[in-house]
Order: structure tokens, then sequence, then C-alpha cells
């Protein structure tokens, strides 16, 4: 509970689970969870860095909440992508977004 | 002493709390990846997002773990159940697993770990010689106005562009979508 090795462990497997997400999902939003998994794993490991390793606890706080301002940002402009993406092919599928042409 | 920490002991307690929180992260993390109802994904990935506040509390910062349960689960995960009627309708019969696709995934998944895990045991970690110890809010907004203001600037910045861009995206132009 009190080790680093813990921590890095909780975030890796994390973040293989969000691996493992994104490659096996075929719907954009189930894709976008799996990313979200991700960037929580990351923000974990900074989070245990800080807290065993740093040299001051505030940096690691400020980069997590960057990366969670960040997070924010990404999931609105991917889920208007996916809105305008159902309005032009009727599916979330990613397997039927073929085509550029816009 | 309250009558509480003569009956159990607080450190076992907390780690009994721990393992509880580890337990629900994962299940939750598991819940947001399997299944292939997204209702069922959205609300594990609120599980999830939940335990690892609750980790976070752990780390030793109670402000970033409100700002988890308010950023992520009040926030992205809202906005996801809000895209999720664009998914199929729930009682229409699921396509089926591609399960080489699915078997591809889990290799692959597993080598990352492995690699992660092999750079975990190799590693000699160590502490920074000078350590501060000031966990308080306060000094965290102190820094965010001071020495991080271009980085602060920046994401109010990126999340400005974040909004009007999901706004032009989605908007039709004034005309009905075909």
């Amino acid at each position: 509970m009190n080790s680093l090795g813990t921590y890095l462990f909780i975030a890796a497997a994390l973040f293989v689970i969000g691996v493992f997400g994104l490659l096996q999902r075929r719907s954009l939003i189930g894709m976008l969870i799996a990313i979200e998994l991700m960037l929580n794993g990351a923000s974990l490991n900074f989070m245990a860095f800080n807290r065993f390793l740093g040299p001051d606890p505030v940096i690691g706080q400020v980069y997590t909440l960057f990366i969670m301002g960040f997070a924010a940002a990404e999931t609105a402009i991917a889920l208007s992508i996916i809105i305008a993406l159902f309005r032009r092919i009727r599916s979330i599928n990613i397997e039927q977004a073929r085509e550029l042409r816009g | 002493m309250t009558p509480l920490q003569e009956l159990v002991d607080p450190g076992l307690l907390a780690q009994a709390a721990f393992a509880v929180i580890v337990v629900f992260t994962f299940t939750g993390a598991l819940i947001a990846v399997l299944p292939r109802n997204i209702l069922y994904n959205v609300l594990g990935l609120i599980l999830c997002l939940t335990g690892i506040a609750g980790l976070f509390l752990y780390l030793g910062s109670p402000f970033i773990a409100l700002m988890e349960l308010l950023i992520y689960v009040g926030a992205i995960c809202i906005s996801i159940v809000f895209a999720i009627m664009l998914s199929r309708p729930l009682h229409l019969s699921l396509p089926k697993r591609h399960l080489p696709k699915v078997l591809g995934a889990g290799a692959v998944a597993l080598a990352v770990f492995g690699v992660l895990a092999i750079i975990i045991f190799r590693t000699p970690w160590h502490a920074a010689f000078v350590r501060g110890n000031d966990w308080s809010i306060t000094s965290i907004g102190a820094y965010m106005l001071t020495r991080y203001s271009l980085v602060f600037e920046v994401m109010s910045v990126v999340l400005l562009v974040a909004i009007l861009g999901a706004i032009l995206i989605t908007s039709t132009g004034g005309r009905r979508a075909p």
C-alpha cells in the first residue's frame, strides 16, 4: 500500500487494459473510453512518482491537473467528431468510416 | 483513542480499504473494456475513475481526487453518456466478436505489460535529495499563477479552441442534417 512499485503496477495494468480495449473495440465511443483509461494510468504514474520520489509535491499535482484539462478538451473534440461522423455514415463503427472526402 | 480505533487497528483498516479500492478500479476497468453494451462500458468507466480518485487520496492529494471526480466522472463520463444515444439501439442483436482481433489485442496488451513490468522491476528508483512536504492547495494555486502561468494560459486557450471546434464541427451550418 505504501510503496512505489504497487502504484506503478496498478498504473501499468490500467494502461494495458486501455491498450487492449483500444485495439479490440470497433465502436468509436468504446475506443474513447479506452483512451480515458490510458490517460488515467499515466496520471496515476505522475502522482505516484510525485508522492515517493519527486522533489516538490506541487509539481506532480499540477501535471495531473493539466492532463485532466487536456483530457477534457480531447473528449469534447472526439465526441463532436463522432457526432459529425454519425451524421454522415449513420454509424459509429470504425470499420465503416472509410472515406476522407468531406 | 476512540472506540473504533480500539476495535480495529487503523493500519489494517487502511490496507483493507486500499484493497477494496484496487478491486473496484480493476473491476471498473474490465467492465469498461469487455462488454459490448456501451452503457455498461461507461458505468464501468465511472466505477474505475472513482477508484482512481480513492488511489489519489492514498497518494496524499485530496485536491486531485476531488478534481478527478469533478472533471472525469462529472464532466467527461456524462458527456460520453450524451453521445451514447448515437450507439446502436440496445435491443438489436450485437455483432459477433472477431476472435483473432481480440486474441491479437490481448497478445499486444500482454507484451506491453511485460515490458512495463520489466522496466518497473529493473529500474533503481532514487528519491530526490531534497524533498518538500508542502501538499496544501494554496501552494498549488500559487504555482499555477506564477511558475506555471504560461502552461495554465495555454491550457485555457486549448479548452476554448476545443469548445469552439466542437461547436463548429457539430453545427450543420444553419441547414438541417440530411
